[in-house]
């Protein structure tokens, strides 16, 4: 269907037996280190406050950027920042940060996102027609700026940022599962289900939306990671979470004033944020070859 | 192909449209728009001073008229007044476009010669090291928060290696061109040039795959043309068309990624002024530039709209 895909299987030789149980084939076949990282990512975030050693949000003067690695009396393994707070803790409190921006925003935008996207699809006409139009708009902000904007007008709050991380998160479900609804409802099981008397949600819950979970958990993959990023963005940006809560954008950006002194206090987060996102794009991009090809091109 | 464009243009006005009832909803939503200028617990205002600011603000008006006195001035680019310094919001930013400009230019320029090359060695020797440190660095480039790599980039070679300066554009009194300003340029181009290299990098690659593999290319190859010919003649012309389409789009990603790189190099531009007024709660800015990047915004996307339209006349849209 896709050149890259053709061509590549004409370039790739079937691989031995042997080459089959080398690291290099395994790590490259299946996204064994981006789950592993992202399952200590959702430990860490769940047993927070069991796993990190220190409180997360408890200053201590005289350990002010202390060193990491416990060098010269320091107590914290990945250093104190500016206020003498545990680097570690908040790192690992902040994985808690975006673990629940993440399930909050994705949950609510997957239900907004797929009602809408069956509707549209199912309905047709000027229902379609509306919904459509709103995506297409939707897209076209530079959401990232609005979202600036409301932040400063309610105030930087938890419940601020989970807002605009729904309505970041709902807008790519609509289009992705309005398309498939477009074809699975001209098919047989759809019309044999209509003369049989199904109701519309009947139809709708039970016929149209098994078909579309492929979809549905292929665009949630992709998103996660985008949703991170915002978050963390909007954070560094004085427009997240507030100040006190540890989350991984505002520990870099209360760090960058201290680069030259304490490196550790924002390298050590934006790195967990790196990495996170990078596992994310990769597990997300194996799922997808996995499950729904066709949304290739989306990459 | 006129009916195309006529549609996507009014979807960028809708579009635009929508930003400025957003914003102006918002800004209403907030309450009382004078608690902006008198924050309660703070210093308070006389009510005679209540009374001229809500006259001088139009705010005795019903909302719709409110809302189209505002659309109407900010159309003919009256942003108003500052809460920090009184001066119009219109000089502050004006004054601030060239920087801005200059990081935009710079780093698109860096973004395609980033990423068409590394691109097409990516997709010609397929499988082999560069193939991958290409497909390497385009990951990189995509997965890496733009704020992230500008802490790195800041920590290697400003920090460590202390190759180049961090903080503000440079020196007023020299041109760009000169290494003394130019050095200024160089982190903050490259932190916002690597994404979209990456994307770039990520679209030649795949676009030449499918060109090189296409029968043209094998009879250019079995008459007996060079393979470098070939590939830069015959593939490269055709491959790179998708790419550049997109490249609007990639000017258009610069509008969220300047605000950042500009707060965290202190490079004086239009993102630094809008971050700026986060922290001073200045409203009436805040709301100018956000408008002022989401035209741009707008703009850059309806452009690549154009450029799709004409590179793919077989387009339908109904």
């Amino acid at each position: 269907m896709n050149a890259e895909q053709t061509a590549g299987a004409a370039a790739q030789v079937a691989p031995t037996p042997q080459q089959r149980l080398t690291l290099w084939y395994i790590l490259r076949r299946w996204p064994i280190l981006p789950v592993a990282l992202l399952a200590l990512l959702v430990t860490l975030g769940l047993g927070a406050d069991w796993i990190a050693p220190n409180d997360p949000i408890d200053q201590s003067l005289p350990d002010r950027n202390a060193r990491p690695l416990y060098q010269d009396d320091s107590p914290y393994l990945f250093g104190g920042d500016h206020v003498g707070r545990d680097v570690l803790s908040r790192v690992i409190h902040g994985a808690r940060v975006s673990l629940s921006v993440m399930a909050v925003a994705l949950s609510a935008g997957m239900l907004i996102g797929c009602g809408l996207g069956l509707l549209a699809g199912y309905a047709g006409g000027l229902v379609d027609e509306v919904i459509t139009r709103i995506v297409d708009i939707w897209m076209g902000f530079p959401f990232l700026l609005l979202a600036l904007v409301a932040a400063i007008i309610f105030g930087a709050s938890y419940s601020t940022i989970m807002v605009l991380m729904i309505l970041v998160a709902w807008v790519s479900f609509v289009r992705n599962v309005r398309a498939d609804v477009l074809v699975l409802k001209e098919s047989d099981f759809v019309a044999f289900a209509r003369i049989s008397g199904a109701s519309t949600t009947r139809i709708l819950v039970r016929h149209i939306l098994p078909g579309t979970i492929g979809t549905i958990t292929v665009i949630a993959s992709l998103s996660v990671g985008n949703l991170i990023l915002y978050e963390a963005t909007l954070s560094f940006l004085g427009a997240g979470i507030p100040a006190p809560t540890p989350s991984w954008g505002n520990m870099v950006a209360e760090g960058r004033d201290y680069l030259q002194t304490a490196w550790w206090t924002s390298v050590i987060p934006g790195t967990a944020l790196f990495l996170t996102v990078m596992s994310l794009n990769f597990f997300g991009d194996w799922l997808r070859d996995r499950l729904d090809p066709r949304l290739r091109q989306l990459g | 192909m006129r009916r195309y464009l006529i549609r996507k243009l009014i979807f960028a006005i809708i579009t635009l449209l929508a930003a400025t009832m957003f914003v102006f909803g918002l800004s209403r939503m907030a309450g009382d728009p004078l608690l902006l200028f008198a924050k309660p617990g703070g210093y308070g205002m006389s009510p005679e001073r209540v009374e001229q600011l809500s006259q001088k603000l139009g705010l005795d008006k019903p909302l719709v008229v409110q809302y189209l006195v505002w659309l109407g001035r900010v159309l003919t680019g009256d942003f108003g007044e500052t809460i920090v310094s009184e001066t119009s919001v219109r000089k502050l930013i004006w004054e601030r476009v060239a920087p801005t400009m200059q990081l935009a230019v710079a780093s698109f320029i860096l973004a395609i010669l980033m990423g068409v090359p590394l691109g097409v060695v990516s997709a010609v020797k397929r499988g082999s090291l560069s193939d991958y440190v290409s497909r390497t660095i385009a990951l990189i480039g995509q997965a890496a928060p733009i704020f992230w790599v500008c802490i790195m980039a800041i920590l290697l070679f400003a920090v460590t290696l202390d190759w180049l300066p961090v903080g503000t554009a440079g020196p007023d009194d020299v041109p760009i061109w000169t290494w003394t300003k130019f050095k200024y340029l160089i982190m903050p181009a490259f932190a916002l040039g690597w994404g979209p290299a990456a994307a770039l990098l990520r679209l030649t690659r795949s676009s030449m795959l499918e060109v090189l593999d296409s029968e043209y290319v094998t009879l250019a190859r079995a008459k007996g043309t060079a393979y470098r010919v070939v590939v830069w003649k015959h593939a490269f012309r055709n491959a790179i068309l998708q790419p550049l389409t997109t490249s609007a789009i990639i000017l258009a990603s610069f509008v969220t990624g300047a605000v950042v790189v500009e707060r965290i190099f202190a490079w004086p531009g239009v993102g630094q002024l809008m971050t700026d007024a986060v922290w001073n709660n200045d409203f009436p800015t805040l709301t100018s530039t956000v408008l002022v990047f989401t035209a741009v915004f707008v703009a850059m996307n309806f452009l690549a709209d154009i450029a799709y339209g004409i590179l793919n006349p077989v387009i339908r849209y109904d």
